[in-house]
């Protein structure tokens, strides 16, 4: 199955709910309106052509610099031809709230626990959603990038001399 | 049904059973399980969070700690990452002698993990016989780099030094002698009566709820799915050699059991081919953005200062783009999802640890059945808090 195959696949299926793809990287790459997020999941795992039935990792991304800023990217496996894709939707910084895929994949209620945990991103319908790793009380969500891991007090290591 | 009928346990935090920090709240009626919750995250430290601001090099002493039983695995996995993002393409050598070690490494974990079963259903002789052939690994490692469990193995674009005559004498010498002490091992539970008793049928689950979860590795394959990265995507030359993968069909704690078994033997036939047939040449290539230069270079060679004081003060950006790489770890795929901008560090990478994925089925697993299953369908699920938590 080539790329072709499931990016035309995808956009017969969702036309204006596919925003962009992209093979330059080491996979196959699709941007997703969140709207369509779901479906195109469940498009993916249930069709009968595609078949990807295995939920490699769903985590978070944040991009402040965007217009939608908070993403959340899931990477799907097709074992029997060892075929990868990367799925991504990117969601506003007030209100971040996507469909759950916890009915899909029982591999996502962790996963989206943690990254609600992480980056604050609500996951509608899923059955228990609360921070997993951190604990209950935190009052952010400390992956967004608002939050610079070193001690700002510091001025020996200005960021601007390392290129970030 | 009424609640007040129910008891409930605290398993954990810190239990001698769990082998590991991690805490179930089991709702008991009498000595059967009804259902139970699972806190985990005590020992999270934020990896993912301190890497984005770890130059690339620096980030090996946190997969180090991610599954400590089998760190050489994470640290290779995380350098291989790093190469498919820069394009490096790696020689045999380096290649074979990343086999011998990630195999070493998954040794290890399956020795703890096994032996553990053992312990956990009675029998502690085993564990004592395979915990002396684990320090033998940890011997090598130590004659390799110096260090035993949190080993910082490896570099970007090869290794700190090649291997020693010392350490292939050891190596040769633990493959000699391992297979005695895995054939007593065996002979000790494999067709123990009480060993089959207690872990046949136990934690079953089946290969479509396997998937379901995101199982993958040792737990996967004893369900019967025949997937193992070393295979479908063969990195770092796996594909020179000749292996079994062995699959189970109950998907229970004893396939489990069995399956580990059985690639430890084949681990032990790669070290052998890998150790028998390494190409001659050097232990790393050329990447001297990365790779940090040879000391002596350092102190009369002005290239090589150059390089040696911008790797150290973490100057060098990586080329943009992302990657997703995987490899086979002790307990099943290990995941970097690597996004870089072109900075000097990360700007995100997510690990996929194979153990917090699958150790969300066990309530599942455990539904049903008695209290001191649970203990061994969770030790032989091998989750390892290190990777739990990251």
């Amino acid at each position: 199955m080539d790329n072709a195959f499931i990016t035309g696949k995808l956009k017969t299926r969702f036309t204006d709910g596919i925003i962009s793809t992209d093979e330059t990287s080491d996979m196959l790459t699709v941007v997703v309106s969140k709207e369509v997020i779901h479906d195109v999941i469940f498009f993916l795992k249930e069709n009968q052509s595609l078949g990807f039935t295995f939920l490699t990792t769903l985590c978070g991304i944040h991009y402040p610099e965007q217009k939608l800023p908070l993403g959340v990217v899931y990477h799907l496996h097709r074992f029997e031809g060892n075929e990868k894709i990367r799925i991504k939707t990117f969601l506003p910084l007030k209100n971040p709230v996507i469909p759950t895929v916890t009915d899909l994949f029982s591999a996502a209620d962790w996963m989206e626990r943690e990254t609600y945990d992480f980056y604050g991103i609500i996951f509608e319908g899923h059955p228990n959603l609360k921070r997993i790793l951190n604990v209950e009380y935190m009052d952010y969500f400390p992956m967004r990038k608002e939050y610079p891991l070193e001690d700002q007090t510091r001025h020996d290591k200005d960021d601007r001399f390392f290129g970030r | 049904m009424n609640d007040a009928l129910y008891t409930t346990l605290n398993l954990g935090p810190t239990h001698p059973a769990t082998h590991g920090i991690f805490q179930n709240v089991l709702t008991m009626d009498g000595e059967r399980i009804i259902d139970t919750e699972q806190t985990i995250g005590y020992i999270h430290r934020a990896f993912e969070k301190i890497a984005e601001r770890r130059p690339y090099y620096q980030v090996t002493t946190l997969t180090d700690r991610l599954n400590y039983c089998s760190s050489p695995i994470n640290n290779i996995g995380w350098q291989m990452t790093v190469e498919k993002l820069l394009g490096v393409k790696t020689t045999h050598r380096i290649d074979y002698m990343r086999i011998i070690l990630m195999e070493l490494a998954r040794i290890t974990d399956h020795l703890v993990c096994n032996s553990v079963i053992g312990v956990d259903s009675g029998a502690l002789t085993g564990f004592v016989y395979l915990f002396q052939e684990r320090e033998r690994v940890y011997e090598i490692y130590e004659q390799l780099c110096g260090a035993r469990l949190t080993t910082n193995i490896g570099r970007i674009g090869g290794f700190e030094r090649d291997f020693s005559p010392e350490v292939i004498k050891m190596i040769y010498a633990f493959t000699d002698r391992l297979p005695k002490i895995l054939h007593q091992f065996e002979q000790l539970l494999m067709r123990n009566r009480i060993f089959m008793d207690r872990t046949i049928n136990v934690g079953p689950i089946s290969a479509e709820r396997a998937i379901n979860y995101g199982f993958s590795g040792p737990n996967l394959r004893a369900a019967g799915v025949d997937y193992d990265v070393r295979v479908t995507s063969p990195y770092s030359s796996y594909d020179d050699f000749d292996f079994t993968i062995p699959v189970g069909t109950n998907g229970d704690t004893y396939d489990r059991f069995c399956v580990r078994q059985e690639e430890v033997w084949q681990s032990l036939k790669l070290i052998r081919n890998a150790l028998d047939n390494l190409p001659e040449g050097k232990h790393y290539v050329d990447v001297p953005e990365f790779y940090l230069p040879p000391k002596e270079e350092v102190y009369d060679k002005m290239e090589a200062l150059i390089w040696h004081f911008k790797i150290v003060m973490g100057e060098i950006g990586a080329p943009a783009g992302e990657v997703y790489h995987s490899v086979e770890a002790g307990n099943g795929e290990l995941g970097f999802y690597l996004v870089s901008d072109g900075g000097r560090t990360p700007y995100r990478l997510h690990f996929r640890r194979p153990c917090f994925i699958y150790y969300q089925a066990l309530p599942e697993m455990i539904r049903g059945g008695v209290l001191s299953d649970a203990i061994l369908t969770m030790s032989s699920m091998n989750v390892i808090a290190g990777e739990l938590d990251a």
